[in-house]
């Protein structure tokens, strides 16, 4: 099924990246996702909309494996992977960054970064070589650089501030190289002047790398800013899905994201 | 925190400190001597302890691949007959390994109380066994390990060959620890302590990595055992009874886990403390170490390594 | 001779024995999270304080009902004042750390007092048998049995019972509860969680306490029997589950009756069987038969 929504000057016909069919997730009465479809294709950038409550985070965690839909599919390149844990969906090309940054609290940027890289280089049973070995730390250089985060390589990530937290959790993501990028609001808690510049360099390297990313966000200016299509949630469903300037100009998306009348 | 990165002066300080032990022998008496290879050996265990504690997990069962080492050693020199350091080693360590490597499996998945529990009764398992199975091993009066041989020659003074054997082992063992704890699986042991989660969304496994520093803990603790069997000269139950393995947690915590030498230097302060305290005060030497070990846990989570590099970093 | 009837009856009066101690273990893990190596010393100094106690105050023949009183106001003794000081001094400061630390800090606390035990009351074993011999011998099932065994069945069981009321009858036992179930959320409520901590802790030493007390007259009381019933409990309350009282009981039961059935049938496996339960119920149930377990959230 390909996506109607694809660039110009692509293929109109491409298989979906991802297919979320008819996904559900129930927690006792309440459907956090309810009878969700979705289907993202190959190098598009879609922003994710929706208060609070409305699903969206757990959608992440079903699409990654974090969660078990209750009933549904989800399908990455042509490959079931319902029931697949994170590990797994990682492996096979998905990474993901959290609404609440998940790094390694104690260790330093540095060893985060390189912990990552080591991990994306199949050197996780590594027990001989140094992880500080020249090549990886070049890369991992490389990396603070594009984030900004070079001067805090040496700093304790419980010592960061939120920001630079968040930023962090977004580069082991993108370290990973991943077909598909997920990222759970990557610019709360960043600064109003950092956030602009982290997105305006991070989103042209994705479209470059053809990194199909979905992005959940509550600021509209980032949401119009970096992505093409946008898909509105409410109560567990989505109740929008299309270019991202039809999609906010609509009432009903406008009614239940910014609570208009 | 993160653990210090390895100071560049440590190699060099390595190098001295080994030379310095190597010529002590010349020095001191035979008795002083043999706490101090005594010592060394039971700090290549607790090395073994400080792999998991990095991990975030105390094993109050380690004493089981001490005693498993030792035993081995045991078994050969007393039911075989073979006294060759050169075939126990080796054998003893390759034992513990495959022992840790089965064990490790069902460990893995456990974190915290649980896996210190579950470590406790595999321990306690092989301790009632060696017990009261009277036949197999020994029971209560253990097995005597004599016949001590080294290439197939007996030495004259076979306590100070054994001194530089545990000397150059636990050198070997302290420069794979420090490769270990260099080494991504060593930094990705740490971040289980940290994230799990993170973990899996980077595409590795915080059990593999569990598993694989079992398996090397385990080795290493073996190789200690059998150092001590033949130290010692006897081998006895009480190796793999909890307090044994309440030992080595206790020195590994004392010592923090900041460094491969840190249970070292505190495996050599425990061994003359309770050598002297048991000497001069013997109803006191327990409390002396409790309070010590709370003095650490309330006041220097990072033991008495973390103490030396925090006074070394003070000068800025 | 049969042995049905000694296995039930030694298997029961072990699994009273133990759940004195166990007991008190998981009570205290389930309110402070913290798994308390010290209890087998505070087991010992019970026995130790009650031994004093009768030899001091019951005369040399040691007659009488007497010597229970003494023993039961020596548990309390001990529970009203080595309790709240230990929770005060020593574990108040480590609550919301790793779950380790408590384990570490009890180990510490356990070298601490098995050496205060020594210094304060020697290392020559104490021998008061007049409760023993109160109870004389005891006809089952056409088998003789020492007597006093079934007293401690009885102390267990009273000792349960009462648990059961004070948790489930009293407004401290429903605020305990409600710190078990949810340590922060108890707070919000206004529960005084410190002073809960205090009382659970006293509680719990006490009932270590009153293992040792009553267990005094069946055993010499020397250093370091305490380190071996602690691991003993340890087995008994990860069989349990952590944190639960009725997890306890059964688990000494269990490990009551299979230790019995060893001993009559396979004596070499008397303590491996232990252990090795508690393996198996550990890979089975890593939370034991009644314990909970906690999940984590992102």
């Amino acid at each position: 099924m390909g996506s109607p929504y694809a660039l110009a000057g692509q293929a109109t016909v491409t298989a979906a990246m991802i297919d979320v069919q008819n996904v559900s997730r129930a927690f006792g009465m309440l459907r956090a996702v309810d009878d969700v479809s979705l289907s993202v294709g190959e190098g598009e950038t879609v922003g994710i909309i929706g208060t609070n409550g409305s699903g969206k985070t757990t959608l992440l965690n079903l699409i990654t494996g974090y969660l078990q839909p209750t009933s549904g599919r989800i399908v990455f390149q042509g490959t079931d992977i319902t029931g697949l844990g994170p590990r797994r969906v990682t492996a096979l090309g998905m990474a993901r960054s959290f609404q609440i940054p998940q790094l390694y609290t104690g260790l330093t940027v540095l060893d985060n970064i390189l912990i990552a890289i080591a991990a994306h280089s199949g050197r996780s049973a590594d027990f001989w070589t140094p992880m500080y070995r020249s090549d990886c730390v070049t890369k991992a250089d490389e990396l603070l650089a594009l984030f900004g985060l070079r001067d805090q390589a040496a700093a304790t990530v419980s010592d960061l501030p939120e920001g630079g937290r968040k930023v962090l959790d977004v580069a082991l993501s993108v370290i990973l190289e991943p077909k598909v990028l997920l990222m759970d609001e990557p610019t709360s808690g960043v600064s109003a002047r950092d956030k602009f510049s982290v997105m305006d360099t991070l989103m042209p390297a994705l479209k470059r790398g053809r990194v199909t990313t979905i992005f959940v966000e509550h600021d509209l200016d980032i949401m119009e800013r970096y992505a093409e299509r946008a898909v509105a949630f409410d109560g567990g469903k989505i109740i929008a899905d299309g270019p991202v300037a039809d999609v906010l100009a609509r009432p009903e998306v406008r009614r239940a994201v910014l609570g208009e009348s | 925190m993160s653990e210090p990165e390895t100071h560049p002066s440590l190699p060099l300080a390595a190098i001295v400190a080994f030379a310095v032990i190597a010529i002590l022998p010349l020095f001191l008496s035979d008795w002083i001597t043999f706490l101090i290879a005594l010592a060394l050996a039971k700090g290549a265990v607790v090395l073994g302890v400080v792999l998991l504690l990095r991990g975030g997990l105390i094993s109050f069962g380690h004493a089981l691949y001490f005693a498993i080492g030792a035993y081995a050693v045991g078994f050969l020199t007393n039911r075989f007959g073979i006294g060759e350091a050169l075939v126990g080693l080796p054998l003893a360590t390759i034992i513990s390994a495959l022992v840790a490597a089965a064990l490790g499996l069902l460990l893995m998945r456990f974190r915290g109380i649980y896996f210190a529990m579950l470590s406790l009764a595999l321990s306690m398992i092989l301790y009632t066994v060696l017990i009261k199975f009277y036949d197999f091993s020994g029971g209560t009066d253990g097995l005597s390990v004599r016949g001590f041989t080294l290439a197939g020659a007996a030495p004259a003074h076979p306590g100070l060959v054994q001194y530089y054997l545990v000397l150059v082992l636990t050198a070997a063992v302290v420069y794979v620890g420090a490769r270990f704890l260099a080494s991504p699986l060593g930094y990705l042991m740490q971040a289980v302590r940290y994230n799990e989660i993170r973990i899996e969304y980077l595409g590795a496994s915080a059990s593999h990595a569990i598993l694989g520093s079992y398996v090397v803990s385990g080795a290493i603790s073996g190789l200690g055992g059998a150092l001590v069997a033949y130290l010692v000269g006897h081998v006895s139950p009480e190796l793999a009874f909890w307090v044994s393995s309440g030992d080595f947690v206790f020195v590994a915590v004392l010592g923090g886990t900041g460094s491969v030498f840190a249970p070292l230097i505190g495996s050599i302060a425990f061994e003359f403390v309770k050598n002297y305290a048991l000497k001069f005060s013997p109803n006191t030497w327990q409390l002396t170490l409790g309070v010590f070990l709370l003095v650490v846990i309330y006041f220097q989570p990072q033991g008495l390594w973390g103490l030396l590099t925090r006074l070394r970093a003070r000068p800025r | 001779m049969n042995i049905l009837p000694i296995i039930l009856i030694d298997g029961i009066t072990f699994a009273s024995w133990l759940f004195l101690v166990s007991a008190g273990i998981t009570f205290i893990f389930g309110v402070l999270r913290i798994l308390n190596v010290a209890h087998g010393s505070l087991y010992a100094i019970g026995a130790y304080l009650g031994a004093t106690f009768i030899l001091q105050f019951a005369g040399r023949e040691q007659h009488g009902w007497i010597t229970l009183l003494l023993l039961l106001l020596a548990a309390t003794v001990v529970g009203l004042t080595l309790g709240p000081l230990i929770e005060r001094l020593f574990l108040r400061r480590v609550y919301g750390e790793d779950e380790v630390i408590g384990l570490l800090t009890t180990f510490a606390l356990f070298l601490i007092l098995e050496d205060v035990v020594r210094l304060i009351w020697g290392i020559e074993p104490y021998l008061v048998e007049g409760p023993f011999r109160l109870f004389g011998r005891v006809r089952v099932a056409g088998i003789a049995f020492a007597g006093y065994p079934f007293l401690l069945t009885i102390v267990a069981i009273l000792a349960g019972l009462l648990l059961w009321f004070v948790i489930h009858h009293t407004s401290f036992g429903r605020e305990v509860t409600c710190v078990i179930n949810d340590r922060e959320m108890a707070g919000a409520l206004g529960i005084n969680v410190p002073r809960i901590d205090l009382m659970a802790f006293a509680l719990g030493t006490f009932l270590a306490a009153l293992g040792g007390a009553f267990t005094a007259p069946m055993m010499s009381v020397e250093p370091g029997m305490g380190v071996s019933v602690i691991v003993l409990a340890f087995a008994v309350v990860g069989i349990g589950g952590l944190g639960s009282i009725g997890g306890a009981a059964l688990g000494c039961i269990i490990v009551g009756i299979a230790r019995a059935s060893a001993v009559q049938l396979f004596p070499e496996i008397e303590l491996f069987v232990i252990y090795a339960l508690m393996v198996a119920v550990l890979l089975w149930r890593p939370q034991g038969l009644f314990g909970a377990i906690e999940l984590r959230k992102i």
